[in-house]
């Protein structure tokens, strides 16, 4: 049996050509069974999200498995098969092994190292483990992704760095103020890239949220969303010298906060540090406000080069990443090819003759009066009980000929006579989010 | 046996140094946790070490240079494996352990005299006075070296440096706060280490201050970090100017230290 992956993502495709392929969850279960329903194909799942769309199975021939897959995607998003091939790639055997196991490591992602697209995937094999369109391998398979993308998190830095502009504020402000549980945020003006910034700071668990805006009712507003303290824009230097943290995005076309402010407002903060963002574009706080003692400031530019000295980070963890996969492949490929219906008949004959032998000399070691014909007789008898129970599985193992049912009778003699396989995933059975 | 637990301390605190340095470019937990080790051991070591010899001369070791410079840099070790325990700042020992390891390099280096003790030495005031300066001292250590980082770390936040060493210092709140704490220790113990040394040098010599050079230069210190506390529980003097005042101070300390000769000793 062999894994097969058909897809296009990012790198292949632009959005106008991945929006049409994509596939909406809540119409999933149509596409699977007609995957499924394919020649050949034996167990599908559809992954699908804004950045890829690939669809992995299981098949007995290859090339056939693949155009079929590749048809299937055409015909069902009725796009020409000769717009839609030259955005597709397709892997097969160990290719796709690994394959699968970088894009759930996040290796393949735009932005490598993302979290999502973890669940992602999960979430498209619990849907295709709900409408019974993997199987065995697939089961076995994603599960297995699921476990080298854990030890990739665990075992390399290449999700630890922050790579948004808001992260990347919280990581700067915990370099000036250390502890952020005993500070206060300050929203001036109400922008979209300052309320992020703000969650992320209450995530962190800052003390309070002061919010002020030229209108108040909007300040007032997010207040209440950040179970804040709404402050009248008038008063802003009234209470500034209470925040820890200033974030500031209003639409004024000049300085809002001066040095001189900055200096008086230190001052009155016992020059306790200030750690200010500027987001707005033109600037709200002097640049000059950098040279108060006790003030720092950054702007988004600065925080957009933390994001890319730390991405450029994530591209060096990945190369360790990419070993930990070559490890796993091999481990992983090694079952798969054990999977096959003549080297199980085998293990398992020899499985049996082995106990057969065992047995037989134990019981002949310590036989004084043995009749001259009976250890003759003993093999015989031993032989006929093998054979007459070996007979009905392996008919049944070879009649099960090419469906998926031949993978699961022979997945379970496996595990039943505990035929070596050199992979241990079964402890790794279990979907965490 | 001395020379053995010397050597021992010395190798110790080598190996810890090179794992301190080590901490600065990169980033592991058990690295840190065997530099910390290997300190510690050092330190129970430099301990040993120290109570053989006073055993041994039957005194304090601290009438020497040599003796002295071991025992400073045991309780800027001391000082530091305090701090780290309570605020886990691996790269404050990349700072102080270097120090630590090249005191006692030069103590080693030093010929201890093992002169008789003079008569005005032998005065309880004396080993009291002697004890409580070197603490202090440690502490002013550790805070003139956390001085030095604060000014680093705040130099790569002011010019937007972002990567390597920045990455590893603390941040300035922590080093702002430790330096705090190893002043308000420092401070008290230099005080009475002054004050005592003072009622020792009256019932030595008849006076309770002669104005010798070491005296001076003492009274100075404490008025440098006098003035410096006083400036940040009052103004709040703190940042930049809290850490170059320390560092100056530290200086001035260490011109006491090692540049001033006490007229009653020696």
């Amino acid at each position: 049996m062999n894994i097969i992956v058909v897809g296009l993502s990012h790198r292949t495709a632009t959005v106008e050509i991945r929006e049409k392929v994509a596939f909406s969850p809540n119409l999933i279960e149509k596409p699977l069974r007609t995957l499924v329903a394919l020649e050949g194909i034996v167990e599908g799942v559809i992954v699908s999200t804004c950045n890829r769309v690939e669809i992995y199975a299981t098949t007995r021939d290859i090339a056939g498995g693949i155009a079929r897959i590749k048809r299937f995607l055409a015909d069902h998003h009725r796009i020409p098969l000769e717009t839609l091939e030259q955005h597709l790639y397709s892997y097969h055997s160990e290719a796709a092994i690994r394959h699968v196991f970088r894009v759930a490591s996040s290796l393949d992602s735009m932005v490598v190292g993302e979290p999502q697209i973890l669940g992602q995937i999960k979430t498209s094999y619990g849907y295709a483990a709900e409408y019974k369109s993997s199987g065995i391998i697939l089961n076995r398979f994603l599960h297995k992704a699921f476990s080298v993308a854990k030890r990739v998190r665990t075992e390399t830095k290449i999700a630890s760095s922050a790579v948004s502009v808001a992260f990347a504020a919280v990581e700067l402000a915990k370099k000036v103020l250390g502890d952020l549980s005993d500070k206060t945020v300050m929203l001036v003006g109400a922008g979209e890239m300052c309320e992020l910034a703000a969650k992320h700071f209450i995530n962190c668990g800052v003390k309070g949220v002061m919010v002020t805006n030229r209108t108040f009712e909007r300040a007032e507003r997010l207040a209440d969303e950040f179970k804040g303290e709404a402050v009248p824009f008038e008063e802003l230097f009234q209470h500034l010298h209470h925040a820890d943290i200033v974030l500031s995005s209003t639409g004024a076309p000049h300085v809002i906060i001066t040095p001189r402010d900055v200096v008086d407002v230190v001052r009155r903060r016992k020059f306790r540090p200030m750690f200010f963002i500027d987001i707005a574009v033109p600037r709200d706080i002097d640049p000059k406000v950098e040279d108060v003692d006790g003030a720092f400031l950054f702007t988004v530019d600065d925080l957009q080069e933390i994001v890319q000295a730390n991405l450029a980070q994530r591209n060096r963890e990945a190369e360790k990443a990419e070993e930990i996969i070559d490890q796993e492949i091999g481990q992983f490929y090694k079952w798969l090819s054990s999977l096959g219906v003549t080297p199980t008949i085998v293990a398992l004959r020899n499985r049996f003759e082995e106990i057969r032998r065992a047995e037989l000399e134990r019981t002949l070691c310590g036989w004084k009066d043995l009749p001259p014909d009976g250890e003759k007789r003993l093999e015989a008898l031993t032989m006929a009980i093998m054979n007459k129970m070996l007979h009905a599985p392996t008919t049944a193992l070879k009649q099960a000929g090419q469906g998926g049912r031949v993978d699961l009778y022979v997945d379970a003699l496996r595990q039943l006579f505990d035929l070596q396989t050199g992979f241990q995933g079964d402890d790794e059975l279990e979907l965490e989010e | 046996m001395t020379h053995l637990f010397f050597l021992v301390t010395l190798s110790l605190y080598g190996c810890a140094t090179a794992a301190y340095l080590c901490c600065l470019v990169k980033t592991s937990e058990k690295l840190n946790l065997w530099a910390n080790r290997l300190l510690v051991t050092g330190f129970i070591s430099h301990i040993l070490s120290t109570i053989h010899l006073a055993n041994q001369v039957r005194h304090l070791p601290l009438t020497d240079m040599q003796g002295s410079l071991s025992f400073f840099s045991l309780m800027i070790v001391g000082v530091f494996i305090f701090f780290d325990r309570k605020y886990k700042v691996p790269t404050l020992g990349s700072f102080v352990t270097p120090v630590a390891l090249v005191m006692l390099i030069v103590a080693s280096a030093l010929h201890g005299e093992m002169r008789q003790l003079p008569p005005v030495l032998q005065s309880n005031w004396f080993w009291f006075h002697a004890l409580l300066a070197f603490a202090s001292y440690a502490a002013f250590a550790i805070a003139c070296g956390v001085a030095v980082m604060y000014l680093i770390q705040r130099y790569f936040l002011k010019k937007k440096h972002f990567s390597g060493l920045f990455q590893k210092l603390p941040p300035l709140e922590t080093l702002d706060e430790i330096s705090y704490r190893s002043l308000a220790i420092g401070f008290p113990l230099l005080t009475v280490a002054i004050i005592s040394g003072a009622i020792w040098s009256e019932k030595a010599v008849g006076n309770y201050w002669e104005w010798d050079p070491k005296q001076t230069w003492s009274l100075i210190t404490w008025f440098i970090y006098a003035a410096l506390l006083h400036g940040r529980l009052t103004i709040g003097w703190r940042g930049k100017r809290a850490a170059i005042l320390s560092i100056i101070g530290f200086v001035v300390l260490l011109i006491t230290f090692f540049g001033m000769k006490h007229s009653i000793t020696w």
